[in-house]
């Protein structure tokens, strides 16, 4: 049989494949859209006026308008989102470097060398996060408020980092279980120091899985509402908190939402968008690679 | 010379000393850990033995089963057991399979892929407070919320001025709670089995495909195997983090109508009853109940780990 008989005959049944191929690629577009509209929703609303967010049916086409956007930033109040914010920052950004400070030496005992009964440790690790956190929410409250860490920033770094630490020592560990055992081993033949050994062969492996595990505790500790709520109040209140607080009994309040949400989602939009990858290591506990 | 016993118990010293030192970069975290969630836990016992209610501070004493009575008694705290399983289950499977779909469209390559893998995990990535306010306010909203809106919209092209207007969050308020987490979580399983479908072994596919095997074969008998390890890592970390879901519950009903589930219930005993007793003997159930859960996850999970370690 000749090649272009072979073709000819085949070129229906390619076209069909290719057919049903253009129309899944179709309906993945549709879901893709249908996912993301109550996020396009969400902002276009919050560059709406109150009167036409509230509005039935909506006005997409309303006129746009920053009014949303002044009202989260204290136009009409007078009340600052820049403390809420900062204390969202400083919690989630301390409470990563200590997870990574706790968690990467933790993780080289767990695979590079581990100690006996490796895997135990790390089902205590994993069994923690387990455990309900509001079970544990009440001793914490009566300890805070004896020592008067009560609204304090200290204490939610604390928390964060003991929420993540768990995760984190899976993900590190899942990652320098990569580092080539054989390497470690040759380097310290050549004479080369402790230094050496984990600059030019841990960190290649490590950094990839730092970065994810930097990313994924980021992002839980911002998200954090209920140890925020119970445990802080004016002074270490959290952006979480703070945007609750803009639903209000009495008028409109869509558009304000919706600003603050945007902007409060925003941080975790970018890092998230900008890592995509480090995102799936991150979240499958570093399984996926 | 030294005798045999002081050598060998030089040595014995000396692997010891080995041992810490292998041990010593573990000890940080492990210590940390054990004092921020292990202790909380221990006093939580402590506490669910006492009668303690801080609104009534002059009685307080030992008491005995008297709180653990009152849990299991309690007919909102048996409501809760249940409305933390169905609403963990729906939501984890839903998601479950809905990123499953979603995975299989993405793994094939279409004209713009990264633009619809980075929409579809954009719900992830909103915080979840804000999302709870956005299905809340914006979404659900009876009188100006979107879907009513779109509700009446679409009436109003074929010229009916009267829409249905459900009022979502009252006639199906668990269905509501449900539908935002199912709407943040499928993204989560989706990218789990994308990762999945992409490491599966291209070559097993091809030939199958030689042999003739069909689309439903090569995905009942290759592709369906090799996720399962997928399907069960993104189920159980999905799970973890549901059970726990604190933030949807407490925004959108305010746990009522039947939507309070454990977390928000202890919550409230502590934080709105100041029942600090009742709230404690309630937590050491749920503690007692995660366990055991939890020993059945980590049998899956630690089949995940052994596959490591062979490979």
């Amino acid at each position: 049989m000749s090649s272009a008989s072979l073709s000819r005959s085949a070129s229906p049944a390619l076209r069909r494949r290719r057919r049903t191929g253009s129309l899944l690629g179709l309906l993945a577009w549709l879901c893709g859209i249908a996912f993301f509209l109550p996020v396009a929703w969400m902002v276009l609303t919050s560059f709406h006026s109150e009167q036409d967010a509230a509005t039935n049916p909506p006005s997409i086409a309303a006129p746009l308008t920053l009014h949303g956007y002044r009202e989260f930033f204290g136009a009409g109040t007078g009340i600052s989102p820049w403390p809420p914010l900062i204390n969202s920052l400083t919690a989630s950004v301390v409470s990563t470097l200590l997870v990574l400070l706790l968690a990467v030496p933790a993780a080289y005992a767990l695979s590079i060398r581990p100690v006996r009964k490796w895997s135990d440790v790390m089902f205590f690790f994993l069994s923690t996060k387990m455990l309900p956190l509001v079970a544990g929410l009440l001793p914490i409250y009566l300890v805070a408020q004896n020592t008067g860490m009560l609204d304090s920033i200290w204490l939610l770094i604390i928390l964060y980092t003991s929420m993540n630490l768990p995760i984190a020592v899976w993900m590190m560990r899942s990652f320098l279980a990569e580092v080539p055992v054989e390497m470690l081993e040759a380097a310290s033949i050549d004479g080369a120091g402790l230094g050496t050994t984990l600059l030019r062969i841990v960190a290649p492996v490590a950094m990839p899985g730092i970065a994810a595990t930097a990313l994924i505790s980021f992002i839980f500790s911002w998200n954090e509402l209920l140890f925020a709520r119970v445990l802080t109040g004016i002074v270490a209140g959290t952006s979480p908190v703070f945007l609750t607080g803009f639903v209000t009994s009495q008028g409109l309040f869509l558009a304000k939402v919706c600003a603050a949400a945007t902007v409060i989602s925003l941080p975790v939009l970018i890092a998230g968008f900008a890592a995509q990858d480090k995102l799936v290591q991150g979240l499958s506990l570093g399984a996926v690679k | 010379m030294p005798t045999p016993t002081a050598d060998t118990s030089r040595g014995l010293r000396a692997q010891r000393a080995k041992d810490w030192a292998r041990r010593a970069p573990l000890l940080p975290a492990l210590v940390f850990l054990i004092i921020v969630t292990q202790l909380p836990f221990v006093a939580t016992v402590v506490i669910s033995f006492t009668r303690w209610n801080a609104l009534a501070p002059g009685n307080r004493g030992f008491a005995a089963f008297d709180n653990y009575a009152a849990v299991f008694t309690d007919p909102a705290m048996r409501a809760s057991v249940g409305t933390t399983v169905l609403l963990t289950v729906t939501v984890v499977l839903v998601s479950l399979l809905l990123g499953l779909g979603l995975a299989l469209l993405l793994d094939r390559s279409f004209r713009g892929r990264g633009i619809v893998r980075t929409l579809l995990i954009t719900p992830f990535l909103v915080v979840p407070v804000a999302s709870a306010l956005l299905w809340k306010h914006a979404l659900y909203n009876a009188s100006y919320g979107f879907i009513n809106g779109c509700l009446s919209w679409i009436w109003g092209l074929f010229g009916s001025d009267n829409p249905p207007q459900p009022d979502w969050m009252t006639d199906s308020p668990l269905a509501a709670v449900e539908a935002s987490l199912i709407w943040q979580w499928t993204p989560f399983m989706m990218l789990i089995l994308l990762a999945g479908l992409q490491s599966r072994p291209a070559d097993a596919v091809e030939a199958a495909r030689m042999d003739g095997a069909t689309t439903f074969d090569v995905f009942r008998y290759l592709t369906l195997p090799h996720l399962r390890r997928y399907l069960e890592l993104a189920a159980l970390l999905g799970t973890v983090y549901v059970v726990q879901n604190f933030d949807a519950v407490f925004t959108i009903t305010s746990g009522g109508l039947g939507t309070a589930n454990l977390p928000y219930t202890i919550y409230q005993t502590f934080y709105q009853a100041h029942d600090y007793g009742r709230a404690s003997a309630q937590g050491v159930v749920v503690v007692l109940c995660s366990l055991l859960v939890a020993t059945f996850a980590l049998r899956a999970v630690s089949s995940l780990l052994r596959e490591e370690v062979t490979r």
